[in-house]
């Protein structure tokens, strides 16, 4: 074990190397690119015993991929926004392959407007495609998932590939010390693959992705990743557990904080989170009794987890890093359908925030709390679409500059 | 290894890879090429194939063929099979394969994958060195979707997207995109038009493609008889028309450099083989195009005038 400041890029990039990955078919994105090319010169310095291949397109590269890990490489990739969208169809193909790739997505508002910052719209678009996804908050929880995510996608319950998500800028190119575990350790708790499943080999033919005639063969296997997903909820604790007694440092698919006494929750996802846990901090002392939960596991969705954690709370908060236009929130609504049906369900709030890496400011938060305070006493309101006078003001400028001034 | 040329049908491989009672078209010259690109092949490759008429020759539960398969996508099959050579290449370096376990990669689609929306991954692999076969069944349309226009659809050919009408009297507009020139001009080791009505020339340059590391790649005009609107007992003379007048040129580019293995001593009229194909048909009734039908022949004269080989 030794502790470095890493980026969380550099830290995805000891976490593919500690998994001992066997093959890294890559395409340059920003804000992504700094996790191949450490892969790249890593290999070509002979530090990491693996193949790495530039590919022609993100649809290529997943493509090549599924592929390798259908033929029984342990495989990763590594794309953001526009990459993930341009390699989307194939998303869907390799989780139906059901083999255990692992990939990072450095998550960045996706075009248009084109921008490079930070928000959850584009792992969000892969939400339904079976692909499991685990949102991080810090460089350790990086490194530490993509070890994890070999372990789950490897387990022969689940065999469904797994997304570990990051922020772009806020994570992706910022440095906080993080440990990276002794590689014979790693080795201990991830052993090599050794596919059982999904393989090519001259002694035993397989066809593989092959076409299902009619809605009962389809529904089948949909149904079937559908409860490996389920499936992969359970398996995570146990592996997650073993985790902990390894290397002392636990992740469970959420996390509380001050939440066991908390009136007024907040729900976040990804590196943002750590704003949110100060904001709570600054209501506690207000005398606000403040918490907050993180989904750090948003595939498979931990309901019963969040259901426990949000019951008999006076009111929550969703705070969404992500629009869908035309609805709202996208975690709003999840968040939502689980609690429905429960007898002690909170108020529940939807506010948008952070869109494009936009800040969520102390004030903004402050408002949050103020506006579930509101409506314990007198009812919801919002959804909020969360923007300052500053930012207001700003834009104005910019709008005046385009001859847009009398636009509202 | 070198494998000697065969020299006659006999020594074509009894042995059959893709067996009988496939869903594919009564008379399908995709399909005939395929049963002889694998005789030549052999059983040890895993074809990885892109969205065509070919991909429902597996549907679970069952395969036609005896050897492994990978279905990936429409636009992306050259990349599937980088990853698994890639992969059987790590896997067998690193001990975790043993070497016997190798298979040969083969890249399987439909013109529509390798005219149009496969062209950049498979651009990519040429680009790359990709140690792979690539095999092209071209029947110059969309056919598994019903015969739209492709980048491979020849001028004056009727498709559902390509309808003959009074404004638009030709059907395509459109001359063939020239794949076998677009593929050379990334410089691979071997690169061959092949044809089902010329089982020796095919097999021969299978074998011919074998000695080469790197991307070896077919394209096989192919009669399709839903399409094409003939009658599938016509298929196999289809095909020799289209050697034997000139329009199916069939050749082979050894480290790009350009030989013809077939050359009709004497080219019969292009019309002969337009003539009896239904997409064709406004070309002859109700009355003839004698515009069209110049241009489409007089194309073919200038390809092989400009290979020196019609005076």
């Amino acid at each position: 074990m030794k502790r470095d400041m890493l980026t969380g890029n550099a830290a995805a990039a000891w976490g593919v190397r500690l998994a001992e990955v066997d093959y890294v078919p890559a395409y340059p994105i920003t804000p992504q690119t700094e996790i191949i090319e450490t892969l790249a010169k890593w290999i070509s310095d002979g530090m990491m015993d693996a193949r790495f291949v530039s590919m022609d397109s993100e649809h290529s590269m997943i493509t090549a991929a599924g592929a390798a890990s259908a033929t029984g490489a342990r495989t990763f990739t590594a794309t953001s926004s526009q990459g993930l969208l341009y390699g989307f169809e194939m998303i869907y193909t390799v989780a139906g392959w059901r083999v255990p790739l692992v990939m990072v997505n450095v998550s960045r508002g996706l075009s248009s407007p084109l921008t490079l910052e930070p928000d959850h719209n584009d792992i969000f678009a892969i939400r339904d495609s079976g692909f499991l996804q685990i949102h991080c908050e810090t460089c350790q929880e990086v490194l530490d998932s993509i070890i994890l995510a070999y372990r789950l996608a490897e387990d022969e319950q689940v065999l469904l590939p797994v997304m570990v998500n990051m922020d772009g800028f806020y994570l992706s190119f910022t440095r906080e010390p993080v440990e990276i575990p002794d590689p014979e350790e790693v080795r201990e708790f991830l052993p090599p693959y050794r596919p059982k499943h999904a393989f090519f080999m001259a002694s035993r033919p397989m066809a593989q992705g092959v076409a299902v005639l009619g809605g009962s063969a389809y529904s089948y296997f949909k149904y079937q990743m559908h409860l490996a997903s389920l499936k992969a909820l359970e398996v995570y604790g146990e592996i997650c557990a073993e985790f902990e007694k390894k290397f002392h440092r636990g992740y469970g698919p959420v996390e509380g904080y001050m939440l066991e006494d908390a009136e007024y929750a907040l729900v976040m996802a990804g590196s943002f989170s750590t704003l949110g846990k100060k904001a709570v901090k600054r209501a506690r002392d207000r005398g606000i009794r403040a918490g907050l939960l993180k989904l750090r596991l948003l595939r498979p969705f931990p309901e019963a987890y969040i259901r426990r954690a949000l019951e008999g709370k006076r009111a929550v908060s969703v705070l969404d890093q992500n629009i869908s236009v035309g609805k709202g929130g996208i975690l709003y609504s999840e968040v939502a359908s689980c609690l429905f049906n429960s007898k002690k369900k909170p108020v529940l709030l939807s506010f948008i925030g952070g869109l494009g890496g936009k800040n969520i400011s102390p004030q903004e938060f402050e408002f949050i709390f103020e506006k579930m305070i509101e409506a314990f006493e007198g009812g919801p309101s919002g959804p909020h679409l969360l923007y300052t006078e500053k930012e207001w003001d700003d834009i104005s400028i910019l709008k005046r500059t385009a001859e847009k001034e009398g636009d509202a | 290894m070198k494998e000697e040329p065969i020299k006659s049908f006999r020594d074509i491989p009894g042995d059959e890879v893709i067996f009988s009672g496939t869903p594919a078209c009564a008379g399908c010259g995709g399909l005939l090429t395929l049963r002889h690109c694998l005789k030549a092949l052999g059983d040890r490759i895993v074809i990885v194939n892109a969205a065509c008429c070919f991909t429902l020759l597996a549907i679970y539960p069952l395969t036609p063929f005896r050897n492994s398969w990978l279905y990936t996508a429409m636009a992306s099959a050259p990349a599937g099979a980088q990853g698994v050579r890639d992969a059987l290449d790590v896997l067998i370096e690193k001990g975790k394969l043993d070497s016997e376990e190798d298979l040969k990669v083969v890249v399987l689609t439909g013109d529509g994958s390798a005219y149009d929306m496969g062209l950049s991954s498979t651009s990519g692999a040429l680009d790359r060195d990709l140690d792979f076969y690539y095999i092209c069944y071209d029947n110059e349309a969309y056919g598994n979707t019903g015969f739209q226009k492709s980048g491979a659809t020849p001028l004056g050919s009727k498709t559902a997207t390509t309808p003959p009408g009074k404004r638009h009297p030709m059907g395509s507009e459109l001359p063939k995109k020239d794949l076998f020139d677009i593929w050379k001009s990334h410089r691979p080791p071997y690169l061959a038009t092949i044809s089902p009505a010329y089982p020796l020339d095919l097999i021969n340059k299978f074998r011919r493609a074998g000695q080469h590391r790197g991307p070896k790649l077919f394209i096989s005009l192919v009669p399709c008889p839903p399409g094409w609107g003939t009658d599938p007992s016509r298929s196999v003379d289809l095909a020799k028309l289209s050697v034997e007048t000139g329009v199916w040129a069939l050749k082979e580019a050894v480290s790009g450099e350009v030989r013809h293995t077939v050359v009709p001593k004497r080219f019969k009229p292009v019309e002969e083989y337009l003539r009896g194909q239904g997409r064709f048909a406004h070309l002859f009734r109700p009355a003839r195009q004698e515009e069209t039908l110049m241009e489409i022949q007089e194309r073919v004269d200038e390809y092989w005038r400009l290979h020196k080989l019609l005076l």
